[in-house]
Order: C-alpha cells, then structure tokens, then sequence
C-alpha cells in the first residue's frame, strides 16, 4: 500500500541462489508436512494443522496480492465465506457432487473478484482500504441477513465431503488433503512469483507509473493478483466447511478478513514462506492461549504489537535478514 | 409522512455526529502520521463503559464522562508512546498492524475490567422525548447534536487560530518542511494521538445512552467512522463532518425507507459507489502520482 515497502524478493541476489528459496523453501515445507503426523497423532493436533493448513492456503494467495503486488484489501473473508457458503448450498441444498460444489463456487468468486477488481483497483491505499473492507462487510451482513438461505447469524450444516461415493473421513485424511491443497498452492505461488508475472507485480509494487512505463499493464496484473488471492481463499473456504461439516457468518466478519492480513504482514510481506509461518503462529497462538482463559485477547494483542514493533518487517524476513548477516 | 421523513433527519444527524467525530479522529491521527489507527473505535468503546461504570460506582455523570474522556486520552498517548512511536521507522502496513494489535488488546483489557455484559448510561437530561414539528426527538439527540457543534467549533478554532493547531496543520501539508521550521513532528503526532481519543470517547460517551455499549461496541462504530473519513476525503476537517452527517443522514433514511435490517450495510453501499465514481471521496481533490 505504500511505496516504501521493501521488495524482500528484490531482483539483486544472484541467479543460483534464486532458485533455493524457491525449490528449498517448498521441499522444507513438505517435510515439515509430512512429518507433522508422524510426530504427532492425535486428532487435535492434526484438527489445528489443518486449520492451519487452510489459513496458509488463503495466506499465500494474499500474500501475491499484498505483498507482491502491494494492494491492500481487508475483504478476503467475504471470498473465504463466499467459497464456503458458495459450496455447501451446492451439494447441500442442490445435490451436486463435493468437487462439483467445490469448482462451481471457486468459480462464481472468480468471477465476482473480476467484476469487482475492476473498478476496486483503480483506488489506491486507503480508499482500496476502505473498499474492500465495505465489500466485505456487505458479504457478512448478506450472508447474516438472508437466513432463509444461508441459516443466517445460526449458520448452517455442510453434507461432508464425497467423491465418487467415497467420503472423507476423519482427521488423518483430511490432514493429508490439506497438506496436499497447501503444497499446491506454495508451489503454485512461487511458480508465479519467479515468471514474467511475477515480476511484473513487484515492479508496479515499486512503483506504478514506472512499470506502466516499462511496458507492464499494471490494472491486468493487478486484477490477476487480485482473483487468484480471492480463488486461493475461496477453495480453503470450502474446504474448510466441508472440514468443520458447519459454517457461521463469523468467517465472513471484518475480524476474520483482519485476521487474516495480520497473518500475512506478521510472517513478513512478500515472503511465502511468511506468510505460512505467519498463518501458522497466528492459528496456533489462541490455541495456546486458550489456558490463559480470560486474558486471551490481551495477551494476543500484546504480543502482536510487539512482533511488529520488534519486527517491523514480520518475523521471516527480519530473521532471514540476520542469519545472511551472520554469514558474510 | 413529512413528520415521518423529520423523524429519521433527528435519527440521522444524531449517529451522524458521532460518525463524524469518529471521523476526526481518524483524520487527524492519518495526518500527523497517514496511518489509519484502527483502534479508534475502542477509545469509542472505552469513553461509553467507562462513564456507565463511573456512574455505577456513585460518579455523577458528567464528571464520569469527564473522567472516561480522560481514561481514553490517557489510553491513546500511551499506544503513542508506547507503541506508534517506537515503530515510527516501519512502513504504514505494519503501523497499520500495530493498531490492531492495539485494538484487540484494548476489547480484551475492557472485557477483563467491565465483564462481557451490556451497559446503558443514562441520558444527561431525561428520556422524555420533546416533540418537534410532529416528531418526538430525545433529548440526548439534542445534546449529541450541540456537543459535536461546539466541538466542530472548537476545534475550527484550535485549527486555525492557535500555534499548536497551525503545527499539526503543518505537519499534515508536508512534514519534512514542518520539521525545516522548527516544528517538533513527534510532539505533534502525540497531540493528534490524545486528540483522536479523546473525540471518540466524547463520542461515545454521548451516544451511549440512546445505543447500549459493550466490550466490543467500537469495532463497527469506529468502521462507520473510517468510512465516513474516507467520503469525505481522508485527512479533510470539513470532509470528516460532512462524510459522517452524509453518511448518518443517508443510513437512517435507508433503514426507514429502503430495509431496516440491511441498516447496517448502507454506509459500505455508500462508500462504495461513490469510491467507483470519485476515487478520492466527495472532497478530495484529484491527485496526480508521482514517480
């Protein structure tokens, strides 16, 4: 949202070195999925992990947004909470089959973030700010208004997830699907951010009238950015209600959307290992914390506040930037 | 039905002033520092609980808003200190941050002190309501409405009259020059942090009788405020009172005439469409990047 931000993926490391944080960071990443059950087997942990899971799917996919392309939006749980809803009335009410249901509403949100992107982009810092917190807002209020369809403030029950009469079940598997969709969506991202796109995107985060300049049209880019970070939210929201077989407002509310961009700038913009760790701490943190009881909220916020203060750059960049200075 | 029309205008200009003095706190405080403190609506919150709760322990109630608007304005020079100030290097996404952190501490502080109930205030002169050409207004309304003229006045006045109000004026035009004559900027963005609070839980103090207060009371009052900061041009002193009577005004017509239950929505709808048509808000004037 602001010029100032320093692209942490800048073009200056050579190109060797390049392809480690790409290919490395993501082998890192799938060890660290696969051994999670091995080290941990039951099923709470393995309910956290895949939260965290579906967090880091919507995480990345902000991250291109936010962090690379440098837009702002503080509307994400509306797609997350369209994908959601958008799948369980699917096969719930309508009978389609789960990936059917799935695919239909991803879809329907890729097409509404076109529709919006458009002229919600043309806006910049805090007046996209303020956009895509209203189109938020109008999803959650929608969503909680029309309760004939959507159960209203009460929620609503999903059918679980089939596929070819085979139903998901269980902790285990549904760990491996997450873990699989998160690896996907890494690997997707950082194809992304290391093509032409991609740096397309960081060149009109430095500076928009210079990458237009330079040949880049910025309002396309920023329009791709801006339906994949909403179809990467879309699919964790679906996923996620066929997960929890139960969906409430509450994940379309402006303090999910919150939520979820302080996971992305905690982590560190433009980082999408950033923004796995920082959807990562941030769902596992409140689960912490829950001992503290009544001093949840406050310690929480305290400790978001100083991670910020102390590491204004979110926590993977400010530590990656230590240890190269560690080793000349 | 002109009684009727007259009845949602007292409704309208009554949430109006409250959204826009919400609306100055935000505009002052993204002057001095162009960060959007999203904890505004907390100080909000925290000058309606904590006047309800002075005046359930004995306090009379102006002396208890007196004492909440001081809590609050204690409150927000220490998130400036505190916080703001150790962070002035970060960018403003991760200043931005930082306020929520600021927010989320503040409704869990509140929750820990006030508990999770509801809390009414009661109103400075009565709750009779006072017919006016066919419509009843209370009299609270009437207080809100003269409480945010005399403020609006005041703060003219402050603006652009005195040296202090001259520097923030300054500081907001253009910083580095501000700090070329003389002027202390950090001085300036504790005043407007003090400043910011102290008109939201004015705010609040006020609209809690007519709308029961709670620990989580500011998020969506301090949201409307944004948005009525933004229509009217982000850091603008006469945008911030006229976005938030605009967007008061338009909300209670709309919920008497349009859906009362989409009430909520309005102000977004609003702000939305005329972000579309004017991307710099009703007064904003049109800028040109530069490189």
């Amino acid at each position: 949202m602001d010029s100032s931000v320093p692209c942490a993926a800048s073009a200056s490391s050579a190109a060797p070195r390049a392809a480690w944080p790409r290919h490395g960071g993501l082998v890192l990443l799938a060890l660290v999925v696969f051994a999670l059950p091995l080290a941990a087997r039951n099923d709470y942990v393995l309910d956290v992990a895949i939260t965290v899971a579906l967090n880091a799917i919507v995480c990345v996919g902000l991250n291109l947004l936010i962090g690379y392309a440098g837009q702002i939006s503080l509307g994400h749980a509306g797609f997350f909470a369209l994908g959601a809803y958008g799948a369980a009335l699917l096969s719930g009410r309508f009978g389609w089959p789960a990936l059917a249901a799935l695919a239909g509403a991803t879809a329907a949100v890729a097409l509404l973030a076109w529709l919006v992107g458009r002229p919600i982009l043309r806006l910049k810092g805090h007046y996209l700010a303020m956009a895509t917190l209203g189109l938020g807002i109008i999803v959650a209020i929608v969503i909680a208004t029309e309760d004939g369809i959507t159960g209203g403030p009460d929620g609503m029950t999903v059918p679980p997830l089939a596929v070819a009469g085979f139903v998901l079940r269980g902790e285990q598997a549904w760990y491996a699907l997450s873990g699989a969709a998160l690896l996907l969506a890494v690997w997707l991202a950082s194809n992304l951010i290391a093509s032409p796109t991609g740096r397309a995107l960081r060149a009109l985060h430095a500076s928009e009238i210079a990458a237009e300049l330079a040949g880049i049209d910025s309002a396309r880019h920023k329009l791709m950015a801006f339906v994949v970070s909403a179809v990467f939210a879309a699919l964790a929201g679906g996923l996620a209600a066929f997960h929890a077989g139960f969906i409430t407002p509450a994940k379309a509310s402006f303090l999910h959307s919150i939520e979820l961009v302080t996971m992305v700038v905690f982590g560190g913009m433009a980082s999408t290992f950033g923004a796995v760790v920082g959807a990562a701490v941030l769902t596992v943190l409140p689960q912490l914390l829950t001992v503290l009881k009544d001093y949840e909220m406050v310690v929480f916020g305290a400790l978001l506040m100083a991670t910020m203060i102390f590491f204004p750059r979110g926590v993977v960049p400010t530590l990656a930037a230590l240890w190269r200075r560690r080793r000349p | 039905m002109g009684a009727q029309a007259l009845q949602f205008l007292a409704a309208g200009l009554t949430a109006g002033s409250i959204y826009a003095l919400v609306a100055l706190g935000f505009s002052i405080v993204f002057n001095a520092s162009r960060v959007i403190n999203f904890a505004q609506g907390e100080f909000v919150m925290i000058g309606g609980m904590a006047a309800a709760s002075l005046v359930g322990a004995g306090a009379p109630l102006l002396l208890a808003i007196a004492g909440a608007v001081l809590l609050a304005t204690a409150v927000g020079l220490l998130l400036e200190k505190l916080a703001i100030e150790r962070a002035a290097r970060a960018d403003v996404t991760t200043l931005i941050i930082i306020t929520i952190g600021a927010s989320i501490l503040l409704r869990g502080l509140a929750q820990l002190v006030w508990g999770k109930g509801i809390r009414a205030l009661p109103p400075i002169s009565g709750e009779r309501p006072i017919e006016l050409l066919g419509a009843s207004v209370l009299p609270q309304s009437l207080w809100v409405l003269g409480a945010t003229l005399a403020i609006v006045a005041a703060l003219s006045w402050f603006f652009e009259r005195t040296r202090a109000g001259r520097a923030m004026r300054a500081t907001a035009a253009n910083r580095l020059a501000a700090q070329l004559v003389g002027i202390d900027v950090r001085h300036v963005l504790l005043a407007s942090f003090g400043l910011a609070s102290a008109l939201g839980a004015v705010a609040g103090a006020l609209i809690a009788p007519i709308a029961f207060t709670s620990w989580d009371a500011g998020t969506l009052l301090g949201l409307k405020g944004f948005a009525a900061a933004i229509l009217g041009g982000l850091g603008s002193f006469h945008g911030a009172v006229a976005g938030g009577l605009v967007l008061g005004l338009l909300e209670s017509l709309g919920a008497g005439f349009v859906s009362s239950a989409y009430k909520d929505a309005i102000a977004f709808v609003v702000i939305l469409a005329v972000l579309f048509v004017r991307p710099d808000g009703l007064v904003g004037a049109l800028r040109s990047e530069r490189v």
